[in-house]
């Protein structure tokens, strides 16, 4: 039996299937994207954004300066008063259809944008990312003309002008999360996307011209933190909405806190996936990789510790060390890539540091033997066993491809400890037996539960977290009430 | 910075002890306990992760070895009470060279036939290296009693097969008599001795894939040397899901007793594309060792042909007429 003695998973060597970059053509430049059209920036300044796989420039951005955001925000407002906030919920409802049809005509080119500008493997933007950010239009249209029906009051009125604000780790998707239900709601929006992945957000504004949406519904400006910050801080703006870091989140909050701004915050996370001795092995050694690993473990909702009962933990840690090193990590554009590049050179230097504290804090580290490209940022999967509840890597959020695995002996246990973190976004919990599933999540603090999955996300599924994790939900009916005035 | 311990060598695949007996029982309780220690399969899960499998894109050079070995895994096959000599003897020619514009196209691993078939065909195929199997055991159904199940492969092995085709008793394995089910398996392998024997699980009929994991490890503990999905007579076949849960067991089979079991996924399976995602599946979840016709096999018919034209489109860059190719 000499050559079946040691079987190699994913042996057999896959060529490059390389998605068409040709289904794209960015411009050199983009403008700001005010009042239906794009326009240059006040103070004329740029930014580039680059291909954090290859570091290539990809496009020059327009910088919002604060007057740019003051005549956003005034299209914003005076398309509230002229048009939007009287067509009826069935013509908003018309729009956003438009919308997500147009997203799933252009589903190739908003996919490889995606991977492109983020980095992200072109099968999760092709079949995650783009679906369903097309998916929450779809959703939000159904609702624009029932919003009586929706349970908050016999004729809820929208809050007017949003000001939202988005992170760099599912541009379009989290474009899609804010603009959907906002303008269902019958609001108008100033869209803020991410410094170094703004790209989806002016493909997205090509498709609202497209859907000949009436000018200022939306407007997206691009920038940096000082734009984010002086539409924060605009007095023409009814609420803001901001997904990203809880630092950022903390001072939004103190910023808005005299104001009569609406405020929703949806923050980071440290979610623990717990492992129960019965629970579907096969099944949920899938579910803690793709709980970690998906986008990197650029996602809020991460399943960044894994919680494993200690008399299955030696198996548990066997498997996943095995299937760890079976990620086929390069080439985002690769068909068969299931891990692609760190979104930039600065969150590739925290997870570094990060994971350096792991080590030196004494935990046993596996770190996956794939070979890395020479140029973009890159970081090998990898999981720490051995993590005790007071290290970094236990408490501090990573946002990168980085697992700590902990271990406990009881449900009781198991609770505390998921429960021990500033956090509460995501919880998963993996049993075959229904009552303990439901007696530990009864238990957690968390916005969301996921039992025997991860990472399942659905338009019609409220999204959202307690204590440092932010508030206000997205998705569902729930999602409404962030852009309705229900007091 | 303290080193690395980076993913060792005996960590990435999958270990195997070396060869082992394996385990007996003394009573059927005993099997039940280990049966029910076997970890669920949570269906949901198993169906997502065959489905994100089955998005890998094989291209170029991959593409054109995996067809080559998916022909080579091809057991080809007629089963119909329609078989005649004349059936049998074309099924044969063509086992043996797949594609008449090409002779370099390997031949298929066996011919799959009734047993009062298998002599004609063990004459057909000389010396060549195809093997003949054979159902028995009251194949598809397996409603006869054991005595007449082990006559069945008794003639077809006089006839000349390498390899049995048996059907388990679903009957019993869903009324819960376990000891039965393994018990069949064992005598028919005494009976089967050196020669090849696979075990059909008839998954159509498990319906569960905690089912199906569990006829795995009876099969496998009576001495299977392949687990096969089906029968192709009833309406559910093999799926990728399934395949994915019979390989996961055969994977962690060897793991724990050393003994290397294969699969065979049988019934609708009829294009290349579907072939090619099996291979990825075998080559994700039980890895390089079951990538090999000794460990893996398709039983089809249509199959081959959809394999040898996109073949020839691979190497021509063109798709041939289907006309070039022997319709048997």
């Amino acid at each position: 039996m000499g050559d079946l003695s040691d079987s190699r998973l994913g042996a057999m060597a896959y060529d490059p299937a390389p998605e068409s970059r040709a289904v794209v053509a960015f411009q050199d430049a983009y403008g700001l994207f005010i009042d239906g059209a794009f326009t240059n920036p006040s103070s004329h300044e740029s930014f580039v954004t680059t291909n954090p796989a290859t570091e290539e420039v990809l496009a020059h951005v327009a910088l919002a300066s604060i007057a740019d955001v003051d005549t956003a925000v005034l299209a914003a407002r005076r398309a509230y008063e002229t048009t939007w906030s009287k067509v009826s919920g069935a013509q908003r409802s018309k729009y956003l259809f438009r919308i997500a049809r147009l997203i799933q005509e252009r589903s190739r080119e908003f996919a490889v944008a995606e991977t492109l500008d983020n980095g992200k493997p072109i099968r999760e933007s092709r079949d995650i990312d783009v679906p369903l950010a097309a998916a929450h239009f779809f959703y939000y249209a159904g609702w624009a003309d029932k919003l009586e029906f929706a349970g908050f009051g016999a004729n809820p009125h929208p809050l007017g002008v949003a000001g939202q604000i988005i992170p760099w780790n599912f541009p379009l998707l989290m474009a899609a999360w804010k603009l959907a239900p906002a303008l269902a709601a019958g609001n108008t929006c100033v869209l803020k996307p991410a410094e170094t992945t703004p790209l989806t957000a002016l493909l997205l504004a090509e498709v609202l011209q497209q859907a000949e949406l009436p000018p200022g519904v939306v407007n997206i400006i691009t920038g940096d933190g000082t734009t984010g910050s002086a539409l924060v801080d605009h007095p023409g703006v009814d609420k803001i909405a901001f997904t990203g870091s809880t630092d950022v989140g903390r001072l939004i909050q103190q910023r808005v806190a005299l104001s009569r701004k609406h405020l929703t915050l949806e923050l980071g996370g440290k979610g623990a996936n717990i492992v129960f001795d019965d629970a579907p092995i096969d099944e949920m050694i899938e579910g803690i990789i793709d709980g970690i690993f998906f986008n990197q473990g650029h996602v809020c909702c991460a399943g960044s510790r894994l919680l494993v009962q200690e008399s299955v933990a030696d198996d548990v840690l066997r498997r996943l060390v095995r299937r760890v090193d079976q990620l086929r990590v390069g080439d985002p554009m690769d068909k068969n890539t299931d891990v692609g590049a760190i979104n930039s050179a600065a969150q590739l230097e925290k997870i570094t540091e990060l994971t350096a504290y792991g080590e030196r804090e004494g935990a046993t580290r596996y770190t996956s033997t794939c070979v890395l490209p020479d140029r973009g940022y890159w970081f090998a999967p990898t999981i720490f066993a051995d993590v005790a509840q007071s290290h970094r890597i236990a408490r501090e959020e990573i946002f990168g491809p980085v697992l700590s695995v902990l271990t406990f002996r009881t449900p009781e246990e198991a609770v505390a400890k998921a429960n021990n973190t500033t956090y509460g976004l995501a919880c998963g919990v993996w049993s075959e037996k229904g009552s303990r599933t439901l007696w530990v999540a009864q238990r957690l603090r968390a916005g969301v539960i996921w039992a025997n999955t991860y990472n399942r996300f659905d338009p019609a599924s409220p999204f959202g977290g307690v204590r440092e994790s932010g508030f206000g939900r997205e998705g569902g009916r729930h999602g409404l009430e962030a852009y309705l005035d229900v007091t | 910075m303290a080193p690395l311990r980076l993913v060792t060598r005996d960590d990435r695949g999958v270990q195997l002890p070396g060869e082992s007996s394996l385990p007996t029982f003394d009573t059927e309780e005993q099997l039940r306990a280990l049966l029910r220690g076997l970890a669920g399969v949570d269906a949901v899960g198993a169906e997502a992760r065959a489905a994100k499998l089955a998005t890998r894109s094989l291209k170029k050079s991959t593409k054109l070895a995996a067809l080559d070995l998916a022909v080579r895994m091809v057991d080809l096959t007629t089963l119909e009470g329609a078989d005649t000599l004349g059936r049998v003897t074309s099924l044969c020619a063509k086992a043996m060279r797949p594609d008449a514009l090409d002779p370099e196209v390997p031949s298929v691993a066996a011919v799959c036939v009734y047993p009062d078939l298998v002599a004609h065909a063990r004459r057909v195929l000389g010396e060549s290296p195809v093997k003949v199997a054979a159902v028995a055991t009251a194949f598809p159904s397996g409603r006869a009693s054991l005595a007449v199940k082990l006559l069945d492969v008794s003639e077809a092995l006089e006839g000349g097969a390498d390899e049995i085709d048996m059907v388990i008793d679903r009957g019993a394995f869903l009324a819960g008599r376990f000891g039965q089910v393994l018990d069949e398996v064992v005598a028919v392998k005494e009976v089967c001795g050196a020669t090849h024997l696979k075990v059909i699980l008839e998954v159509g009929e498990l319906r569960t894939f905690d089912n199906v994991r569990r006829a795995s490890w009876i099969a496998m503990l009576g001495g299977a040397d392949f687990i096969k999905t089906s029968t192709g007579k009833v309406g559910v076949s093999a799926s990728l899901p399934t395949a994915l849960v019979m390989l996961e067991a055969v994977r962690d089979f060897a793991e724990s007793t050393g003994h290397v079991v294969g699969v065979k996924v049988a019934g609708g399976i009829r294009s290349a594309k579907d072939a090619l995602r099996y291979l990825v599946v075998v080559n994700e979840t039980a890895g390089s060792s079951w990538l090999t016709p000794e460990r893996f096999r398709f039983g089809a018919s249509s199959l081959l042909n959809d394999l040898v034209m996109q073949r020839q489109k691979q190497r021509r860059g063109v798709y041939v007429r289907p006309d070039e190719f022997s319709g048997d």
